[in-house]
């Protein structure tokens, strides 16, 4: 049952024009300014469908205000930009990191394997079995890459549906980070023992040994 | 016939540690004559540059698939009667049936030991 069948022609008319000022098609983040419009426009007699039709669009403004104060406290886009961005960065690590131990050891080996020429067949034969055994257990390195890879993929599918969400809550978030802003934001604070473990650094985050001893001899 | 273990054997794979892999374990195997590829249009070439024995594929690689390149070999008269032995971390049985579908010699699932890939290649070139 469409609305123009059951409300009064004038409230038709009014449909009519915000339809003509925001199309078919409304942002989540307009409803509340289409049914502001809408209610702002009603005024004199109305009919009793006028008035379900009115409460209704009242009740739904009102929801509508609150899922979307609700949703920009969530924080969507500090989900995105402190721990979505940080997690594939980490991943990313550790399949290089995993390479690198994988290629130092397959290095190792072939230094091991190398000697079996020059040692007594039983001895290289239980080198040639030891070595074999290592490069069996070097092939984890293929499978956790794959696996990492999954989740990365993953992690991106999340990325893209938190990037629409804040594209439509933009606004009501900003408000959010207004009325509630950032105490790291607002200057320095005192470390506390938890803000000291925070795992591995990336590269370029951490300082180098060199740092760290430079570091420890201005102390001196 | 005893295999000669100087038979061409191409390797493909896109994770070079994989490669370095499988390159030591042929050796272990007797294996000398070894050149690898780093996706299946890689493998295509060298496989229409040079006679190859044996190839050993990995599925996962871009831009052209280890099943992809098994199905542009076996439609290759010239390479078509290559063996040719799929070594993936995809162990679904419909993986397993598309290969089959596609003509794969056999198929290694990762992760592998060495027992495994010599009983899957004396399977499709005789014992060696």
């Amino acid at each position: 049952m469409s609305v123009k069948n059951t409300v009064d022609p004038d409230l038709s008319a009014r449909l009519d024009e915000l339809r003509d000022t925001y199309g078919d098609s409304v942002k989540v983040e307009d409803v509340a300014d289409v049914v502001g419009s809408l209610m702002s426009t009603m005024q004199g007699d109305v009919s009793s469908t006028d008035m379900e039709l009115y409460s209704e669009l009242e009740s739904l403004a009102s929801y509508i205000h609150s899922a979307k104060a609700e949703i920009a406290s969530l924080r969507p886009d500090e989900v995105k930009d402190k721990y979505l961005t940080s997690a594939s960065d980490e991943l990313d690590a550790i399949v290089e990191a995993t390479a690198d131990a994988t290629n130092n050891i397959m290095d190792a080996t072939e230094i091991i394997e190398a000697v079996m020429d020059e040692v007594e067949p039983e001895a290289a034969a239980k080198l040639m079995a030891g070595t074999t055994k290592i490069y069996e257990a070097c092939t984890f390195q293929d499978i956790t890459g794959q696996r990492i890879t999954k989740v990365v993929g993953a992690l991106q599918h999340i990325e893209e549906k938190v990037d629409a969400l804040i594209a439509a809550f933009g606004s009501e978030i900003d408000k959010f980070k207004e009325a509630n802003p950032d105490p790291e934001a607002e200057g320095p604070k005192e470390i506390t023992d938890d803000d000291l473990l925070d795992g591995p650094q990336l590269d370029g985050q951490g300082k180098s040994q060199q740092d760290i001893d430079a570091l420890l001899a201005s102390f001196d | 016939m005893a295999v000669d273990p100087n038979m061409p054997v191409l390797i493909v794979d896109d994770y070079k540690t994989m490669l370095r892999i499988i390159r030591n374990l042929l050796r272990q195997l007797g294996f000398t004559n070894i050149e690898d590829a780093t996706d299946g249009s890689q493998a295509l070439q060298k496989l229409r540059q040079a006679n190859f024995d044996l190839i050993i594929s990995d599925w996962n690689m871009e831009p052209m698939t280890g099943l992809q390149l098994l199905r542009e070999v076996r439609a290759d008269a010239k390479l078509k009667h290559i063996p040719f032995i799929m070594v993936t971390a995809e162990s679904k049985s419909e993986n397993v049936i598309a290969a089959k579908e596609a003509g794969v010699s056999n198929y290694i699932v990762k992760p592998f030991n060495a027992e495994t890939l010599k009983g899957k290649m004396v399977s499709v070139i005789g014992d060696f």
